[in-house]
């Protein structure tokens, strides 16, 4: 990192906080990543004494596919409820949890109804954003916006305060170009800007959407147009933790101060960028398939560490 | 014949006629006839099948009055949107094995794209 720690604090990151990503899957073995140097967390018990020192835990949730029946996973409802009784099963209830888009697979009636009822199980609290699977109903995004959009702007962005992080939704699978990526819009770029305007750069955020911010492999659609300049207006924050879904894969990477991770689907996975023809469900041994599926637990230490994070593969 | 056809549409979608006529010679009479019979099936003249996130064939050009059929083969939604700001057609998101039909009335140029995964692109010319 560039910056000497004399420069972090003239620019009042001295008190900031740093997020800890431990992602747990389908298997219940633990995946994590963590600030500082290589270092695994362990097994859930472990992660749950992290968690309680911090008193601080929220879910991230993905990739839903409700309807979703073919091949790949013929019962994705059923795997999402396996999903949420590892959550019901927690020992720390988690803050909220929030879900990255790819909701429904068909954005039809009876699968945001089945939505309502398997999350409302978990009893926790729900942030949304929409993927693009979610936005094809007749009305092309009504179904999704009367269930979960409510308190938001335009195509259903928002931002929330918790506990002295600044949660920010943003919606990127709407008026998507030919020929191009995923798309914010200068609408919902200018509500960013005005969003995070009087915020001091010691603020933790924590920015979440469907398709990755960055350009993660332009091939396969699997990137924001004009994500950078999103990414623009958050350099300046000394936390900045960047959530997405789509890939239906673990992915990492840490620029300065921003990490960005990508969490597993609870439907089905997707082949590694160029590993196959195209995206899409990849079928896997029926054994093998919830080790390719889960969620992610994030939690929110209070200290004085470097923020970097490191992964480690599920075994 | 028909459901053998069927199960043989897939995977012969993926391959040109070229290759598919060179497969049928060398798996010989019998079974390239099937083949030979699936890749005529497989595809009518003015449909565009949707199949790894490709329309194909991704350029197709057609007289005037032809009504043009996509059919998605994948196991995720895909659209058929025109690129131009009127949209003059902009189907449903078509589930594995729907399809979209449009008649195109005028002569011109129209290039669309899958409103979702909009890396996919195709074009029909109309003369």
């Amino acid at each position: 990192m560039a910056k000497s720690g004399a420069d972090d604090q003239a620019k009042g990151l001295g008190r900031r906080e740093v997020l800890e990503c431990m992602v747990w899957a389908g298997t219940g073995v633990l995946w994590t990543v963590s600030g500082g140097v290589p270092h695994s967390i362990g097994l859930i018990g472990e992660a749950a004494a992290a968690e309680a020192t911090t008193g601080f835990t929220f879910l991230q949730m993905s990739d839903s596919h409700i309807g979703f029946d073919k091949k790949a996973n013929p019962d994705a409802l059923g795997t999402l409820r396996e999903a949420v009784a590892k959550v019901k099963a927690m020992p720390t209830k988690p803050s909220f949890i929030i879900h990255t888009g790819d909701i429904t697979h068909l954005s039809k009636p009876s699968e945001f109804d089945d939505s309502d009822k398997v999350f409302g199980e978990t009893g926790v609290q729900m942030h949304w954003v929409p993927g693009e699977h979610d936005l094809i109903d007749e009305d092309r995004g009504k179904a999704y916006l009367d269930r979960y959009g409510k308190g938001s702007q335009g195509a259903g962005w928002y931002s929330y305060d918790d506990r002295g992080v600044h949660f920010i939704g943003l919606v990127n699978v709407v008026d998507l170009k030919a020929g191009g990526l995923g798309n914010l819009g200068a609408e919902q770029l200018a509500w960013l800007e005005a969003d995070l305007k009087d915020r001091s750069n010691s603020t933790p955020i924590v920015v979440f959407s469907h398709i990755p911010l960055y350009v993660l492999y332009k091939e396969w659609g699997w990137g924001t147009e004009d994500g950078q300049r999103a990414l623009d207006l958050l350099k300046r924050f000394g936390s900045v933790t960047v959530l997405n879904g789509h890939i239906h894969q673990l992915a990492q990477k840490v620029e300065g101060h921003m990490t960005f991770h990508t969490a597993l689907s609870t439907a089905f996975p997707q082949p590694a960028p160029g590993s196959a023809p195209s995206p899409g469900p990849m079928v896997v041994p029926a054994d093998q398939l919830r080790s390719k599926l889960g969620l992610s637990t994030v939690t929110v230490m209070q200290g004085n560490k470097p923020l970097a994070i490191i992964d480690k593969t599920l075994t | 014949m028909r459901t053998l056809v069927n199960q043989l549409r897939r995977t012969v979608a993926r391959l040109t006629p070229a290759r598919t006529v060179l497969v049928a010679m060398l798996l010989g009479p019998t079974a390239g006839a099937f083949l030979a019979y699936g890749a005529l099936a497989a595809q009518e003249p003015n449909e565009v099948v949707i199949d790894n996130f490709t329309f194909g064939p991704k350029d197709l050009t057609i007289p005037v009055g032809t009504t043009v059929k996509w059919v998605n083969h994948d196991d995720i939604p895909h659209t058929v949107v025109e690129t131009s700001t009127s949209r003059a057609f902009r189907s449903k998101a078509l589930d594995t094995d729907d399809s979209y039909s449009f008649t195109f009335a005028s002569a011109g140029t129209f290039s669309y794209f899958c409103s979702l995964h909009p890396q996919m692109t195709g074009k029909i010319v109309v003369k």
